[in-house]
Parts: structure tokens; sequence; C-alpha cells
């Protein structure tokens, strides 16, 4: 071998390696775009919010129309949106958990794939549909806005969720604890009630607190279905009720500086409550995969 | 559904002709009802959405899609979808062509490179960004994001580019498309990312070292085996990201300021299908008016379930391909 073959082969290594550098620098700089991104939000989002917190926030009510300096809070918004998200869960949790144990437990497997693809078909309809579906149905000649409404609303978009993830956690129980129970003879559904859902509890309450996360922070399918609202604090989900999502969104195109502060603190007051939520999540889903395995 | 094995079938049925219990047949009457009850919903929304959108659609017919007016007047009124067709189409197709090659150097990154100290809490960070609600991102995008752009970047990409009819004169509001645009990349970039994360992780590690041991360099092998090993997977999970785009209504109105023109400069004002109707949800002053906006809503159900059914589709395909089925992680 030459010695000007030796240095064109080494140059083509050099080139091939100087391709591979400059290729593993450009991963390194987007993984640090993305953090980078969700520290300024974050960063901004707490640092704007802190300041702006205090008790008032979710004590006091809102004085629509008016430029006073006496304190303003949106306790109604936080009333509210306890109220919706709570209604949303108690309609979704128990529809989804029983989708996931027909599909799991009982379904054939071509009913099982029809099923799923229709969950699949239904966490891709954007939450602004969701929310023209629901006036469209029940706001429209049926009354008006009210917070079950927006209650339903919401369950839709948890529905999907927390079937597919009861599903996942129900498919992780051992089919031996399936099998012992009914050769025991216990019947199928006391075997699904007292062997296997117990088991999975753990997986379906993270799933839970994951999908209430989620919709905590939905704005869009509120719009059409809780949106017309006065001031006061109301618990009574037979009217509209306002929610902490919506205030910010009303907030944030407001010209008064003022409005824009107390945006900022029930954004951080929501984005705190959802990241503690996901935490949650996190700590119970580590916990339940070690019991489900039986560990 | 990858775990859903096939021995269950049988504990399933154990004995062919066992006594029927009529807690099981009430269980899974139930049960069953309220699987069906879930497939009905989907039928249920398409059909009152359509129902809801039946006023507009019988005045203007399928010629709405692409008529470019939006008059309320009553009297004069007229509506058609085409520039928020447009305003959708602009920003949905720019964020994906930002967020794509950011989310799959990101996932790359996670798989291939990121010391195992940095693994961990920068794959929590990015599903993290997941987690911030639509009108958080939209409050940062119209107060701090915004005026950031319009008065630092907007000109400097104007003065720079601007013989690109898409980088035209910045207008003077905070608002504009491409603010909207940086909006929904921030908002699309965990969901591709942590999809295309999943899949680099899937790929065989006896094809990566096998590649390795012939003497690639590690990009090589990204570029020769976990590319099109994931080929698919990745254009699912791009297809998704796009659908998430195109639905987003809530951060996109808060940014994008409202317009019925199409305008091709980014830094006009503009407007999607989505950000049309959550503008308009306390406005709309006829049943005309609230219709042509269901009519909105329907032109969005059908691109955005288009766009899911066909990543389903893909994904389906791809399992198929493998020999595995990944298919319940959605």
């Amino acid at each position: 071998m030459s010695a000007q073959e030796l240095t064109a082969r080494s140059d083509g290594l050099r080139r091939r390696r100087a391709v591979n550098r400059s290729m593993e620098l450009l991963a390194w700089v987007a993984a640090l775009i993305a953090v980078a991104i969700l520290g300024v939000v974050v960063f901004d989002v707490g640092r704007r919010g802190w300041s702006e917190l205090n008790w008032n926030l979710l004590t006091k009510q809102p004085i629509p129309f008016s430029f006073t300096n006496a304190p303003q809070g949106l306790a109604n918004a936080f009333a509210g949106t306890l109220v919706i998200v709570g209604l949303a869960t108690a309609m979704a949790l128990p529809v989804g958990i029983l989708v996931a144990i027909y599909l799991n437990e009982f379904a054939p497997p071509r009913i099982r794939n029809g099923v799923g693809l229709a969950l699949d078909v239904l966490a891709g309809v954007p939450a602004i549909v969701v929310g023209i579906f629901v006036y469209s149905l029940l706001v429209v000649g049926g009354g008006g806005q009210s917070g079950i409404k927006a209650a339903f609303a919401l369950a839709i978009l948890m529905l999907p969720f927390v079937a597919r993830t009861t599903i996942e956690v129900l498919a992780l129980v051992p089919n031996a604890l399936r099998e012992a129970s009914l050769g025991l003879g216990v019947p199928q559904w006391r075997t699904t009630v007292s062997i296997v859902l117990p088991r999975a509890v753990g997986g379906i309450l993270t799933g839970t607190v994951l999908a209430v996360a989620r919709v905590a922070g939905e704005t869009a399918p509120l719009l059409f279905t809780s949106s017309l609202v006065g001031p006061q604090v109301g618990w009574n989900p037979a009217h509209a009720l306002q929610t902490v999502p919506l205030a910010i969104f009303e907030l944030s195109e407001s010209p008064d500086p003022k409005d824009h502060a107390r945006a900022w603190a029930a954004a951080f007051v929501l984005l705190l409550f959802i990241l503690l939520a996901s935490l949650t999540a996190r700590w119970l889903a580590t916990r339940s995969a070690r019991k489900i395995a039986g560990r | 559904m990858a775990s859903i094995d096939t021995t269950s079938e049988s504990a399933r049925r154990p004995f062919e002709g066992r006594r029927v219990h009529l807690g099981d047949v009430v269980l899974q009457g139930v049960a069953g009802a309220a699987a069906a009850g879930a497939t009905a919903l989907v039928l249920l929304i398409a059909w009152k959405v359509v129902d809801g959108a039946r006023p507009s659609i019988s005045k203007f017919g399928i010629s709405f899609v692409w008529h470019d007016v939006w008059n309320p007047v009553v009297g004069r009124e007229a509506y058609g979808a085409a520039s928020f067709l447009f305003g959708t189409a602009i920003t949905s197709f720019v964020a994906l062509l930002l967020a794509a090659p950011l989310a799959i150097g990101i996932a790359l990154f996670l798989t291939e490179l990121a010391p195992r100290v940095l693994r961990g809490p920068v794959t929590s960070l990015v599903e993290t960004l997941a987690a911030i609600p639509s009108v958080v991102v939209g409050l940062w995008g119209i107060l701090v994001l915004g005026p950031a752009l319009r008065s630092h970047v907007e000109p400097w990409l104007h003065s720079a580019l601007g013989w690109i009819p898409l980088f035209g004169p910045p207008s003077s509001a905070g608002a504009s498309i491409f603010t909207a645009i940086v909006v929904l990349t921030i908002m699309i970039l965990p969901i591709v990312s942590s999809i295309s994360r999943e899949l680099f992780l899937g790929v065989p590690a006896e094809l990566k070292e096998g590649a390795l041991a012939l003497g690639t360099t590690r990009w090589e092998m990204v570029r020769g085996v976990v590319f099109p090993y994931a080929r698919g997977g990745i254009a699912a999970a791009l297809i998704l990201g796009l659908g998430r785009a195109m639905g987003e209504a809530i951060a996109v109105t808060q940014v994008i300021g409202g317009g019925t023109t199409i305008s091709w400069n980014l830094f006009n004002q503009g407007d999607t299908l989505a950000s049309k109707i959550a503008a308009e949800y306390q406005g709309a002053t006829s049943n005309l008016d609230v219709a042509s906006l269901i009519y909105l809503g329907l032109i969005l159900l059908v691109l955005s379930l288009g766009a899911n059914i066909a990543a389903q589709w893909i994904v389906r395909g791809v399992a198929r391909r493998h020999g595995v089925t990944r298919g319940g992680r959605a």
C-alpha cells in the first residue's frame, strides 16, 4: 500500500469522523434547546406568578369591568375547576375501567381491535371539536351552559386515556392469578372484581391522576359549555361555572396589566398542581409496578 | 396492547359448558355496554357536528371549503373556510418542519449519546413540557414570546431574508402567524420526541452492534440502521404531531391575532380553523354564523381524524412487518 493511498484512506476516515462529530453536536444542541425552552417557560411562569401569588387569589372574587385597586382573586374559578374536574373524573373513571375490563377480560380479539381503534380515534378528536359536540348536543335547545355539561366534555377527553392505561395495567396482571382463581371454581366476575382489579388498582390510580392533570388545564371544551359566568363563587354544577384555564385565557387577552398579573398567578398555581400530579403519578407507577409483579 | 398474550384467551374460557353465573352475565353486559358506548360516542360526535353545521352546509355546500370570505353582517352574510384552512396549513406544517429535526435530535441524544446521569432527567423534562396546559403556553406566548419575537427576531429575519415573501414587514401588533408557529413547535416537540425515543429504543441492539462492528461511525450506524428501522414509526409520530398542531385552539387564538385574509407574510396576523372557532365563542351573531363556525369544526374534525387514522394505519403496518405489536402505547 502506497503512502498516498494511506493518506487518502485516513482523509476519508477523518471526514467520516467529522460528519459523525457534527451530527452528535447537533443532537446535543437539539436537547439543549428543548431543555432551554422548558426552562424559560417554567421559569417565566414561576417568576411572574410567584410575585403575584397571595391568598386573595384563592379567597377573593374578581371585580369585573372596573379598574379598582381593591384586592381581587379568582376564587370562583378555583371552585368551578374543582367541581367540573371532579365530576368529569366521576364520569370517566368508571366507564373507562369498565371499557378496559371488557376489552381485556371478555372481548374476542376482533372486537378488542375495533373498540381499541375507536378509543384511538376518540383520543385524536381535537378538544375544541369535543366542545362543539357537547354544545351541539346539550347546550343548544337544552337549557344553556352548565358545569355538568362542561364536565361531560372533559370526561370525553379523559375516557380514552383512562381506558388505555387501565388496559395496559390489566394486561400486566399475571394470568396465573386468573387461572388459579378460576381453577378454585371462583366465577369469572368474582375473579375480575376481587383478584384482578385489586392488583391493578395502583396503575389505574396512576392513569387517573395523569388524566386529571391533563384535563385540569383544558380550556377549549369549556368555551362553549361553561363560559357565560358571573364573578360569584358557585358550587352548583347545574349553572355555568368559571374555571381556572378559562380565567387565564380571558385575563391574558385583557389590556389591564393587573389582569395579566392575576393570569400569571393562576397559571403558576395550575402549573404547580399539574407538575405535582405528574410527580405523584410517577411515584405511584413505580410502586404499583412492583406490586403487580407480586414482589 | 402488546402484552395481551394468547394464553389469557384460554384462561378466559377454561371449561366449555361450565355453569353460567349471573354475575358473569351482568359484568360482561355492563362492561360491554360501556365499550359499545365509547364506540358509539365517536359516531355520535361526527353526527352531531354535521348536524350543527347543517344550516351552513345547505346554504354554501362544499364550496364553503375554498371560499375566502367571512362576513357576519346580517343581510350580507357570506362564509368560507379558505383563509382559515390556509392558516391551519401554514402554521401546522411550518411548526412540524421546525419541530421534526429538533425532536429527532432529542430522541437520538436520549437513546445514543446522553450520559446515563442525564438520560432520566432530560427524558422527564421533555415529558414535563408536554404537561404544560396550552392556555399557559399561550399566556407566555402573548405576553413574553410575542413581544420578544416582534422586537428582535422578526425585524432581523425581515432584513436578512426579506426577499422571501414569507418574511415580509413585521406587523405592529405582538401577535403574528410566526408567533403561533413557534408556540405550536413548542407544543408538538415533546410528542414527536417521546414517540421517536421509544422507536429508537426498539431498534434491536444486535443490528446496531453489527453495524458498529463493521467499522461505521455512530452517525453512519444511526443513518444506516436506526432510521430505516424506525422510518414508519417516525412518519406516524410526525403525522400525530401534525394532527395535534392542527387541532390546537387556545394557545393559537391567544397569539395569532385574528384575521380573515390569506397572507404569505408570516409576520402578519391570521387565524386557523381551531383558533377562529375559539375566538368567536361568545361573538356569534346569527344561526348561520354559529353553523358556519361548526362547519369549520367539521373540517377540522375530518382533517385530524384523517391524520390520526393514517398514523394508526402506519403503526399497525410497521408492527406487522416487525413481527411485534407495539400498538397500544398511544
